[in-house]
């Protein structure tokens, strides 16, 4: 516990001190680093001990606020989600200098407000993740959404950016309404503000517990990004710095999936229609992010939409959990949980990745815009490889973790086919076609991320003349690549090293978990061994290629054009036209708007083709009813009359009616 | 494991997966009147580009060169999950179809990669056709499989396609029937025969699977027409024993016969299709794919009421 | 038995939903026609007496043949497309029917205590049949198609009129022929007579005719 809080304190001074000096932009990067990476890895090393000793760490006390109490605990399931708060909080501390001092160029004041909001962000979301008192964990949760919100606005000056900024304000506090709609009401019904009593009423209340799952899942889905409360985050990522997308995409979402789990551990065994409700809000989420995500055309859009699509299979792990559960199958709620879990860490790494090479992308090429990059695999080679090991992870190739964590997903999705029980059999189906869907679409849509930018040739000058990131920002990418890998590789030991954390999240005690892990970490096992057998053949066959082309040779020569030898990188294959059969196929959901002038007459002048992929959520549910709402609320301009004396009447009248309230 | 678990599964698929392509491009020839190829035709294609040196596009680099060696890997790798018919695989284990699916995602990422590596057009054009069509494919593998698992109760394909008899094919046969329709298209679209796309075809503009190979050379394009037979094999497998259970169980050798047969028969099946029906249109092949998806599907409802 | 001529059922009625030529669509409804006569035989316990052999034979010849080759011909003498023309597409319109299974399936089990000697299977055939001939109606843009449509219709109300009204399913079905036959020839004059004056069979068209 105590490295928590020492964690938590080198994390705001870093961000204060850095601060305090920011006319020195070396000085403030430096401090701000300093504390990020130290604070990080302090609380990565409290949350491994946790992970590792199976000990609780404990801290009450009181505060001098009225109500609540300061009451932290750190448990394996608490441990489990600080893993990925802290460890992309390292990578992204490393990565940030040099990033911020590329982009930052003549704004110095700038970065030394981004460390200190970024170091405010991982501070806030350690504290969410360790409160156990309601009104602590709404105040951190406060925090952790006014964070981002400085990182988002961080270019200031222009118009989309601060469109983007208010977004997410105003999604995050939507999100907030409902979080303390359902505190205040399970509070006020325990009498105390503590974690620890509130299972007490929950436990044996069925409509209680349903009405707070609901408020649970509304408010912590969006800040997970549930469709359709997904909408800002397309929004608010591509304008962030990429360390701090990296950060809001890899942990921040997150927080709202271990919000809504540790909600579950409070609410006894779950009725069967939760579990059917999270699969299908995560099939949804899953299938439509993915589909969002394969039309767009901003790499770091692509990527925002991409993780809609893994909170959505994180979802769907989740509620094959709790429909197992519900039915009292251990086996496939272990195997569910365990599925869910693991692919919170997995999405953690890969999308951090991803999220640190788009940013190199655009430090190196000055846009994110797929049509305009390009062959920058290689001028770039770090940043490439490992954005191609992170694609691969994502789309759930093997040998990499996110084959793990959608292996079990999978196998959770059989299990619950072979059970007598119709329901379940129809929700393994579900959940199979949905993860087939998933997967194939990702693959398409990471094909398109990874090939469109870093194969072929340069689209554009600046792509062309795109230069290889500093070495802090390399080494940033390579760890967590190297994780992908080693995750991969370790599968049967990482899944079983979730025990703890499974049995935390599924209420279910240790040995049951144990038991049920160790049919899938025995699976595997071999799988892995194939996995050898797949690396031990990949290398024979390129032996053998080397070796014959080392005696029958190679040339160069132009690539096939039918006879067309002078092919320019104009002609190459783009993004949309990749795209273009997919969202064809589903434009009942992506309803891309199209608007094309096409050539005509024998010698054509003028022709273009614009498509425009904004959310069709935003652009027919959200914006209409935002116009309405705000509409109905003009109407109430009458009361703002603009003269100070008539504000303070209201004050006045306010109080004045508040004591004869009181006074009854 | 016995030495016919071996035999049967990798080492024949790895021997005579090209004779596949051979007889069913002879059973289009003879169908056609011609003489066509010798049967070993496929193998000696096979060394020839091994011989050859290669040409490289200009921009192309390493994952245009590693495209085509994951892929073989996969194939490769998938072989040891893989049921011959009675016979088991080699290895098997609850959920190794789920490593099947995964081999074939991980293969078709690296050849699509590596078309869009070449910065050409029609490449660009094939990668984004076949993963439109992939993206369909993979749940309809999914839900075939997921029936299977439902008829059967087994979660590995070993157990899977040994639990399936003559008495299962009585207790759900129109289930299983569905399925292997599912399956039986699933061969033809994943290896890209007609009616899906023409692997003989030489018009660009209008392939799928062959555009994006169009760049490969030398020892490079022999690992793809080498990997091409392995996955005609590894899907021909899965459908094969399904329906070859009539000559099923009077021991290893004689299944895996059996199977080999069924095989031979396949091919020459493939031929006839083959010879017999048009190319769809390119806008009806998503169709063709989630029909053949839906097949599986109405068999699982059947198997649930 | 029944479980095949269950699964025929349902795999017909997704081949109805997902071609698009008019002449496969025909095929298709009359080995479907074929397949629900045999339900008759098949469904009651009780025997086969001479009045479920003319029930079935009738339905056969009718729905199975006679429709069939009526249709057939009434497309080879217009000069109508050959293809169904949608409103909703190919792909769409098998995910509607996928969800549609579904639905039947829970309607047939909700149905199933209030029709205890029905077979579950041909009550979830019925369901989904008659549905998916109105969805037929609703979203397919040629008459041919909506014939064809009201035709499935049918084949769903014949079905579940078979296994749900044990003692008097020849009134019942009688009736209903009698109103298909009446409903085919109408409609057959009627495209023949539309299309050789317009030249056209689009029903989205045929609002030009309001006085």
């Amino acid at each position: 516990m105590r490295e928590l809080l020492f964690s938590l304190a080198l994390l705001f001074l870093g961000g204060l001190i850095a601060i305090a000096v920011r006319r020195r932009t070396g000085m403030a990067q430096l401090a701000g680093q300093i504390g990020a990476i130290a604070g990080s890895a302090l609380g990565l090393v409290a949350a491994i001990r946790v992970l590792v000793s199976g000990d609780v760490q404990q801290l009450s006390g009181t505060w001098p606020m009225p109500g609540g109490s300061l009451h932290l605990e750190i448990d394996a399931l608490s441990a489990f989600f600080l893993l990925p708060v802290f460890g992309l909080s390292v990578v992204t501390g490393l990565y940030g200098r040099s990033y911020l001092a590329g982009r930052d160029a003549g704004r110095g004041e700038g970065s030394a407000a981004t460390w200190f909001h970024l170091n405010l962000l991982t501070a806030a979301m350690a504290l969410v993740i360790t409160a156990r008192d309601g009104l602590l964990f709404l105040l951190a949760w406060e925090l952790m959404a006014l964070a981002p919100f400085f990182l988002v606005i961080f270019d200031d000056r222009q118009a989309s950016v601060r469109h983007a900024a208010w977004t997410y304000l105003a999604a995050t506090h939507l999100g907030t309404v409902f979080l303390l709609v359902m505190f205040v009401l399970v509070g006020g019904l325990a009498g105390t503000s503590d974690f620890s009593g509130y299972a007490a009423v929950l436990r044996d209340n069925p409509t209680l517990s349903s009405g707070v799952f609901v408020l649970a899942l509304v408010g912590f889905g969006s800040k997970a990004g549930i469709v359709p409360a997904h909408v800002w985050l397309p929004e608010a990522h591509p304008v962030a710095p990429s360390h701090a997308s990296a950060l809001m995409s890899g942990a921040m979402i997150k927080v709202g999936i271990y919000g809504l789990v540790r909600i579950l551990t409070l609410l006894g065994t779950p009725p069967a229609w939760w579990g059917w409700v999270l699969i299908a809000a995560g099939a949804s989420s899953g299938v439509l992010g993915v589909l969002y995500a394969v039309a767009q055309h901003d790499l770091k859009r692509l990527l925002a939409y991409s993780s809609v699509e893994n909170i959505g299979i994180i979802l769907l792990g989740l509620g094959v959990g709790v429909l197992g559960l519900a039915h009292g199958m251990t086996t496939l709620a272990v195997i569910g949980f365990a599925a869910g879990l693991l692919h919170v860490l997995n999405h953690s790494i890969f999308k951090g990745l991803l999220f640190l090479g788009a940013g190199a992308v655009q430090h190196a090429a000055h846009t994110l815009e797929l049509e305009e990059l390009g062959g920058l695999l290689k001028r770039m080679k770090w940043t490439g490889t490992t954005f191609l090991v992170g694609a691969a992870a994502i789309v759930g190739l093997p040998p990499l973790n996110g084959f793990v964590s959608e292996f079990l997903l999978f196998y959770a999705g059989f299990l619950g086919l072979v059970q007598p029980t119709v329901n379940v059999a129809v929700a393994g189906l579900i959940t199979l076609v949905a993860m087939g869907l998933i997967s194939g679409l990702a693959a398409a849509c990471f094909a398109k991320a990874f090939g469109i930018v870093f194969l072929g040739s340069a689209r554009s000058h600046e792509a062309a003349e795109a230069h290889e990131a500093a070495w802090p920002m390399c080494a940033a990418m390579a760890i967590p690549a190297v994780l992908c890998v080693a995750i991969g590789l370790a599968a049967p030991l990482v899944v079983s090293s979730l025990a703890s954390v499974v049995a935390g999240a599924s209420g279910l005690s240790e040995g049951q978990v144990r038991a049920s892990l160790g049919v899938v970490t025995a699976s595997l096992g071999i799988v892995v061994a194939v996995f050898a057998v797949l690396v031990v053949v990949a290398g024979l066959a390129w032996v053998l290629r080397a070796h014959r082309l080392a005696r029958a040779g190679t040339r160069r020569a132009p690539v096939w054009g039918c006879g067309f030898l002078r092919g320019t990188p104009r002609m190459q294959y783009t993004a949309s036209s990749f795209a273009q059969p997919l969202t064809t196929q589903f434009r009942l959901f992506v309803r891309n708007r199209e608007t094309l002038v096409p050539p005509s007459g024998y010698f054509p002048v003028r022709s273009s083709y614009a498509s425009d992929s904004g959310d069709p959520f935003l652009r027919l549910l959200f914006v209409p009813s935002f116009r309405w709402f705000s509409q109905a609320v003009s109407r109430m301009n009458v009361v703002q009359q603009g003269h100070t004396h008539v504000y303070v009447l209201y004050v006045a009248a306010t109080l004045i009616v508040l004591l004869i309230w009181g006074s009854f | 494991m016995s030495a016919a678990h071996w035999f049967f599964s990798p080492v024949c698929a790895l021997l005579l997966a090209p004779l596949l392509l051979g007889i069913v491009n002879r059973t289009k020839s003879f169908v056609a009147g011609r003489r066509g190829p010798p049967l070993v035709q496929p193998y000696r294609d096979i060394a020839k580009s091994l011989r050859r040196g290669a040409v490289y596009g200009e921009v192309t680099g390493w994952v245009f060169r590693l495209g085509p060696v994951v892929n073989l890997a996969t194939l490769v790798a998938a072989l040891l999950v893989l049921p011959f018919g009675g016979v088991g695989a080699v290895v098997s284990f609850p959920g190794d179809l789920i490593v099947l699916a995964g081999l074939f995602a991980l293969g078709r990422f690296g050849t699509v990669l590596a078309a869009l590596d070449t910065g050409s057009s029609f490449e660009g054009m094939g990668a984004s056709r076949e993963v439109h069509f992939a993206a369909l494919a993979e749940p309809a593998l999914l839900v075939a499989l997921a029936t299977l698992v439902r008829v059967t109760g087994a979660l590995s394909l070993t157990d899977i396609y040994g639990a399936v008899s003559l008495a299962t094919w009585a207790r759900a046969l129109p289930a299983l029937a569905l399925v292997a329709m599912t399956l039986a298209v699933l061969e033809l679209v994943e290896n890209t025969r007609i009616p899906v796309d023409d692997p003989t075809t030489h018009l660009e503009l209008t392939m799928i699977h062959e555009v994006m190979v169009l760049d490969h050379s030398g020892p490079d394009f022999g690992l793809i027409q080498y990997g091409a037979a392995l996955k005609l094999w590894i899907l021909g497998a899965l459908f094969v024993g399904l329906v070859v259970v009539p000559l099923r169980s009077f021991g290893l050798w004689l299944d895996g016969a059996a199977a080999l047969l069924g095989m031979a028969g396949l091919a020459v099946a493939i031929g006839i299709v083959e010879s017999a029906m048009a190319r769809y249109r390119l806008v009806r092949v998503p169709q063709f794919i989630v029909g053949a998806a839906t097949l599986s599907v109405v068999a699982f409802i059947v198997l649930l009421v | 038995m029944l479980d095949t001529i269950h699964a025929i059922g349902l795999v017909s009625c997704f081949a109805l939903l997902g071609t698009s030529r008019i002449g496969a669509c025909i095929r298709w409804l009359s080995l479907q026609g074929i397949v629900f006569g045999l339900v008759p035989l098949l469904a009651h316990d009780d025997g086969i007496g001479l009045r479920v052999m003319l029930l079935a034979g009738g339905n056969i010849a009718l729905k199975g043949i006679i429709f069939p080759w009526v249709l057939l011909r009434l497309r080879s003498r217009t000069l109508y497309p050959r293809e169904v023309e949608p409103f909703v597409g190919f792909v769409a319109s098998i995910l509607f029917g996928i969800i549609a299974l579904g639905l039947s399936v829970w309607l047939a089990l909700e149905l199933k205590p209030a029709l205890p000697h029905a077979p579950f299977l041909m009550l979830e055939t019925a369901i989904f049949v008659i549905s998916i001939g109105l969805f037929m109606i609703i979203s397919r843009r040629s008459a041919l198609m909506q014939v064809i449509g009201y035709l499935m219709f049918e084949n769903g109300i014949f079905v579940f009129g078979v296994i749900t009204v044990v003692e008097t399913p020849l009134l019942v079905e009688l009736g209903v022929l009698l109103d298909a036959f009446v409903a085919v020839f109408v409609m057959g004059i009627a495209i023949f007579h539309i299309n050789r004056e317009f030249g056209s069979m689009d029903v989205d068209q045929l609002n030009a005719l309001r006085g």
